[in-house]
């Protein structure tokens, strides 16, 4: 194996675009460094991008916030800006391992794992984040949700490098929220996770709603039916109901040790409704 | 690919090392420096007993590879004392008995001290969380808990 550590994001394209086998971005490293010394992954190059300055900060803007893919989930959790306005992305990424798997893991890793269960990708396409990428054809954005191919496989091309997550511009009385749903209370897989994304008109009532579920299907999905579902509402139980069972209905889990596809299921509905009286709440907080 | 060189600080010391491309953190540290306070339980980022400081934020050593040291600075186990002088953590930890077989105690220690280092006067959920990386299978971590809330209390100056 060969290990660089390059200094731009243009000659970490080129190295990984011109490696015959096996080519792997280095972040945090804490899915990739468990792979190869398992044995499971061994690649011929490995790059970390920790050294190339436009990959290791967190920006914001008129068009948002832009997080670079080096960053570390402990250094979304200390961004106060970033916490408030988006709460749900930030407490989905905190929940990703202890602290000292905090100080290393990226959400770009997170996403790029491709883990059915991976905890910030709901709370991401809830979001309706976006990724910047570089590769040897040149950039290009596209919806987080676009990234997964199926249980760690991705839609990203040889030499391609995911360089920031966008999350974009917040309306006022907006807010977020995920939840997952494990049977202890830290440091496990989700068995099912939801991210809920509210935004209130004037009258208090959802002017938009985007609902994503993890772990109970290939890839975290969005869920537009139970979105829609909430539309004009004021979250009553007849839109939750609505919703819920659209939640439901967008389900495909597999049989595991963490839980039948029945039980999953059912579980979604409720983690989903859950999320989303936290968001709401949230956004109401922010409105006052 | 040839070793590489790697240029670090460890426990405020320049050290340089060899490292192949594949090799941890927690290998070179082990088996070339020779500075084995720091423990491997897993080798998978579960168990904490390899927790040393890199930059300030407590890491997995085994979940880094050595390469990646360069530059940085890290303190493991053997840096928490100071010229022979146990740091409070680490006395509280032996007057509190909040160790058995001891395996976990470095990764504890450096994950505690980090801990106090950013908030000097944390809740016991507070504890209990930044340290739910770090496992224990003697204790049952009360006694850990405890050492850390009377560490955090004489560095606080009220003891
Ligand atoms: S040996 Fe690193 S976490 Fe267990
Ligand atoms: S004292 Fe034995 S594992 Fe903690």
């Amino acid at each position: 194996m060969n290990f660089a550590s390059p200094r731009t994001i243009d000659e970490a394209v080129r190295l990984l675009a011109g490696v015959s086998g096996a080519g792997h971005v280095l972040a945090g490293g804490t899915d990739l460094v468990v792979q190869m010394t398992a044995g499971l992954r061994s690649p011929e190059l490995v790059v970390d991008i920790k050294h190339i300055p436009e990959l290791t900060g967190i920006r914001e803007d008129a068009d948002g916030f832009h997080l670079g893919a080096a960053v570390c989930g402990a250094a979304l959790s200390e961004h106060a800006a970033l916490k408030a306005t988006w709460p749900g992305v930030v407490e989905a990424v905190d929940l990703i391992g202890s602290m000292q798997v905090q100080s290393r893991a990226t959400p770009v890793g997170n996403l790029c794992n491709a883990s059915p269960a991976a905890d910030s990708l709901p709370a991401l396409i809830a979001a309706g984040a976006e990724v910047s990428i570089i590769g040897p054809e040149g950039p290009r954005r596209v919806p987080v949700a676009e990234i997964p191919a199926g249980p760690g496989r991705t839609t990203l091309r040889k030499g391609e490098v995911i360089t920031t997550i966008h999350l974009p511009p917040r309306p006022p009385r907006a807010a977020d929220a995920y939840l997952r749903f494990i049977p202890r209370t830290e440091m496990d897989i989700a068995v099912v996770g939801s991210g809920v994304n509210l935004a209130l008109g004037p009258d208090g009532r959802i002017a938009a709603a985007r609902v994503a579920l993890g772990a109970v299907a290939p890839t975290a999905r969005l869920v537009p039916e139970a979105g829609a579902a909430l539309v004009g509402t004021a979250l009553d139980d007849t839109a939750l109901d609505a919703a819920t069972a659209a939640v439901r209905a967008a389900c495909q889990p597999i049989d595991d040790k963490r839980g039948t596809a029945e039980y999953r299921t059912r579980v979604a509905g409720v983690i989903f409704r859950r999320a989303a009286a936290a968001a709401l709440a949230r956004a109401r907080a922010r409105s006052l | 690919m040839a070793k590489i060189h790697v240029t670090t600080t460890l426990n405020g010391v320049e050290t340089e090392f060899l490292a192949r491309p594949e090799q941890t953190l927690l290998a070179v540290l082990r088996d070339e420096l020779h500075l084995t306070g720091t423990k491997e339980g897993c080798g998978s980022g579960d168990c904490g007993a390899c927790s040393v400081e890199v930059d300030g934020r407590v890491t997995c050593s085994c979940l880094m590879l050595a390469a990646e040291a360069e530059g940085r600075s890290i303190t493991t186990i053997e840096g928490v004392a100071q010229g022979g002088e146990l740091h409070p953590v680490q006395r509280h930890f032996l007057e509190e008995a909040a160790l058995q077989c001891g395996f976990c105690t470095p990764g504890f220690i450096v994950a505690a001290k980090n801990l106090l280092e950013r908030n000097s006067n944390p809740t016991e959920e507070q504890i209990r969380f930044w340290l739910a990386g770090n496992l224990c299978r003697c204790t049952g971590y009360d006694k850990i808990v405890r050492a850390v809330q009377a560490a955090a209390a004489e560095m606080r100056g009220e003891s």
